[in-house]
């Protein structure tokens, strides 16, 4: 019977099917386990007052979000230092996020389930989001204006949300007179340092050179003191208004409002406004620059990091890779040698990835950099423009990590062109060149951007080489913006799997990055699926295009 | 039938060309073929071949597989160049002049010497595209003369009517004979002086093969053909000239008429009788 039941082929049948669901329950597993984790980070929880009293000490009032929870067995609490009644089997505690770090020195407290003698979630409680000290988790007493009593009481919360609207405007026209025009002026400076240095370093620094730098930088300051004059008046109006709010002990605390970026009361909150909360959260985790940290804000730098290293390094790989390909191919003579390099190629794509980061910083960074700076921008030495880790030599190096791939699925497109479709197209009059270009690569594309996909997903996701070449935990500026060159391939750059290491390992604030490291996770998967559709979707395309004949 | 007796009979070559004389005098040689050895590293695959093939006729060459006809054929456009083993001795005279000679451009022979392959070999592009290609190759870019090209190129493969609205359609979209007689299209479009069909019918049913044939018919009025074909019917039909390889020998060739009602050799009439082959 049993013999019968193997040779049938359902026990080989019921394995092959179970291997692809355990393959299946991984994938879903890793992808529901960080959707449910990132996603929910944004949603604004409850905000809970507890009366808390612990055996033999004053009661206190808690206020703070549940964020966790654990239950021990009674023996395992002993174990750890808690007080177990004979009844009681287990221990059952919760995290709390409490913020105000300003005055409590930590954000998070475990509490005990047992000594919570009432909960509730009263409406007046709010959350102030700042720009230092992390949450605020309190009431609001009063919004002042130079030091004068706004209002107080129930009507201050509206008053706090004009003036905090009024606040952020000013913010945001400082942030961008600072980081724009300002930026832009200091960027200006520095190339007038180095047009300076240069000129004397090449013996033409002469009255008219003279004049004509003094000239530029007095521009510069010129307007540099009308931005400046422009601050002043900005930064006094924001520094006007405060909002003094009460914790959850009583204390009394002044928060200027150009520390807030938002205050909200979670309790009040109709599901609707949750959702609209939610999606202007979701936004900022997109588009803004982080704070505190890493651990607050968004991660639009790293984002924008990881794409446009992934393109360059696109633009760089495909071209070297598909040259390489055709070469050993369709030119190299198919002997020993040919086959050796076609090893040591494939083998190549095996070697770990922090060995290229290695290869990259000492051959790219310190001698090709290094070099790059002696000949060419002697005026800013001894500080390096190409001799440190950037943009260029990232993408570079993962270039040379992903070039093996790119080459093995060429050569494989390559080999797959029917004879006959060449000899056609030799058979006209031809070259052989003219058929590589004409037919072939053409032909061969789909199978170009099949190694493409393979190569952007590999080097997406890659970290360990990164950190060697110019991945930074925080990079001030792009490496592309509105001051020319546009492209500064010599700027160190923000990276999201990076970004993950430094928040979930590197942060002081763990348990306020935790979330942050799931959805930042979610979003480099994302963005990593994103790449991939789209170069998908050019492949399938192609194909369709150029359809080889059948048989 | 021994190999031996085989070389023999081909050695006597005043026999197989014993139509020599009155050829030359009707017509013009067109490719001479002069002690060709073809060696596949170090086997040899075609044995002192000797033939002349006349302008502006059809010749066949016929013989069972294997045989070494088509291999014959593709050393008139020197295809074999392409494969790395082939090594060739002796000459093919195009119009007089030697094709394996040093100073002979590969690519401007291919474009006096059009090939026609066994499977229809349309590349992924467009009916007009398709057409073109020789003609972009040469560099000719203007819309104009390439419409005109396309046209009478299509209408010299009986393909216009057919095709004319859907010029801009993917080759490979139409059906096997219609592909076949694109690629003769292709050919045609370069004007070459030779045709060579490598067994151009034998992936085609009955109906496009027959439009095929009608079209050898028509195109021998312009070009030189030389056929390679599977089927003695088909030689019978359209070819003017056959000769019959066995073994990488050419063991006899005459007019089509002559070859398959009165063969001079013992072997050429058990094959065209169905004997062996």
């Amino acid at each position: 019977m049993i013999k019968l039941w193997f040779k049938s082929g359902s026990p080989w049948i019921w394995l092959n099917a179970a291997a692809v669901s355990v393959c299946m329950l991984m994938v879903v597993g890793v992808l529901g386990l960080v959707i449910v984790r990132g996603v929910g980070h944004f949603w604004p929880s409850q905000v809970v007052q507890f009366s808390y009293q612990e055996e033999g000490k004053q009661p206190q009032t808690i206020i703070g979000e549940k964020v966790d929870s654990s239950v021990m067995p009674a023996l395992m609490a002993k174990s750890a230092g808690h007080k177990m009644a004979d009844n009681e089997e287990t221990l059952t505690q919760y995290l709390i996020k409490v913020g105000n770090r300003d005055v409590t020195g930590t954000d998070f407290r475990w509490i005990e389930k047992r000594n919570i003698k009432e909960h509730s979630e009263p409406l007046d409680l709010m959350v102030i989001e700042r720009r230092e000290w992390g949450n605020f988790y309190g009431r609001l007493v009063e919004v002042k204006e130079a030091g004068n009593t706004l209002a107080s009481g129930a009507a201050a919360w509206s008053v706090l949300q004009t003036k905090l609207a009024e606040a952020l405007t000013v913010y945001k026209q400082i942030a961008y007179l600072e980081k724009k025009e300002i930026g832009a002026i200091n960027y200006g400076l520095e190339r007038l340092r180095l047009k300076q240095k240069r000129l004397q370093l090449d013996k033409q620094w002469d009255e008219a050179a003279k004049q004509q730098i003094a000239a530029e930088t007095a521009a510069y300051d010129v307007k540099y003191k009308e931005y400046q004059a422009q601050l002043a008046t900005l930064y006094q109006q924001i520094r006007r208004c405060t909002l003094v709010a009460e914790t959850e002990s009583g204390t009394q605390v002044k928060i200027p409002l150009n520390k807030v970026v938002r205050a909200f009361q979670p309790n009040a909150l109709s599901v609707l406004d949750k959702i609209a909360h939610y999606g202007v959260k979701v936004v900022e985790f997109l588009t803004e620059d982080p704070r505190e940290a890493n651990t607050e804000g968004g991660i639009f730098p790293a984002i924008f990091g990881t794409i446009m290293m992934v393109l360059m390094m696109s633009v760089i790989v495909t071209p070297f890779g598909v040259i390489a390909a055709v070469y050993l191919r369709e030119y190299a003579k198919q002997g020993f040698v040919t086959r050796l390099i076609r090893i040591a190629v494939n083998n190549l794509a095996g070697v770990p990835s922090v060995v290229y980061g290695v290869f990259g910083l000492g051959f790219f960074v310190y001698i090709l950099g290094g070099n790059i700076d002696q000949l060419f921008f002697p005026e800013s030495l001894p500080a390096p423009v190409f001799g440190t880790p950037g943009l260029l030599w990232a993408s570079i190096t993962l270039a040379l990590l992903t070039l093996p791939v790119v080459i093995v699925s060429t050569e494989e497109g390559l080999a797959r062109i029917p004879s006959s479709i060449r000899e056609g197209s030799l058979a006209l009059g031809a070259t052989k060149l003219e058929t590589l270009w004409l037919t072939v690569l053409p032909m061969a594309s789909p199978a170009m951007m099949t190694g493409l996909i393979l190569a952007v997903a590999r080097a997406a996701g890659e970290v360990a080489p990164l950190m060697l070449v110019g991945v930074v935990k925080l990079a001030p500026t792009l490496p592309l913006d509105g001051n020319f060159p546009f492209l500064h391939l010599d700027r160190k750059f923000m990276h999201l799997g990076f970004h993950i290491y430094d928040v979930g390992f590197q942060s002081p604030n763990v348990e306020a990055a935790r979330p942050l490291v799931y959805a930042t996770a979610l979003l480099l998967v994302l963005v990593i699926v994103g790449l991939n559709l789209a170069a998908i979707i050019i492949r399938n395309n192609l194909r369709e295009k150029y359809r080889a004949l059948e048989g | 039938m021994s190999t031996q007796q085989v070389r023999t009979h081909a050695i006597d070559m005043s026999s197989v060309l014993r139509d020599r004389s009155s050829h030359n005098e009707q017509n013009e040689t067109c490719i001479k073929v002069e002690n060709l050895n073809l060696f596949y590293g170090t086997k040899q695959a075609l044995h002192t071949i000797n033939l002349e093939m006349p302008k502006k006729k059809v010749t066949a060459y016929i013989g069972p597989s294997g045989c070494g006809k088509s291999t014959l054929l593709r050393c008139i456009n020197r295809m074999n160049d392409l494969v790395d083993s082939a090594r060739i001795e002796g000459q093919i005279l195009l119009d007089g002049e030697n094709i394996y000679d040093k100073s002979v451009n590969v690519a401007a022979l291919r474009r006096r010497v059009g090939m026609v392959f066994q499977k229809p070999n349309p590349f992924p592009k467009s009916i007009f595209e398709n057409v073109a290609y020789g003609l972009r190759i040469q560099g000719i870019n203007d819309k104009r003369i390439l419409e005109e090209t396309v046209e009478t190129s299509l209408r010299g493969a009986a393909l216009w009517d057919e095709m004319k609205d859907r010029l801009n359609d993917n080759a490979l979209g139409m059906s096997g004979g219609q592909q076949q007689r694109l690629v003769i299209a292709r050919a045609i479009a370069i004007e070459p002086e030779v045709l060579l069909l490598d067994e151009p019918a034998s992936a085609l049913d009955p109906i496009s093969t027959l439009k095929i044939e009608e079209l050898i018919n028509e195109l021998k009025e312009k070009y030189t053909i030389v056929i390679v074909t599977h089927n003695m019917q088909q030689a019978a039909r359209v070819s003017d000239y056959t000769a019959f390889m066995y073994m990488g020998e050419l063991i006899e060739m005459g007019t089509t008429s002559e070859l398959f009602t009165n063969p001079v050799k013992k072997q050429t009439e058990d094959y065209i009788t169905g004997r062996y082959g």
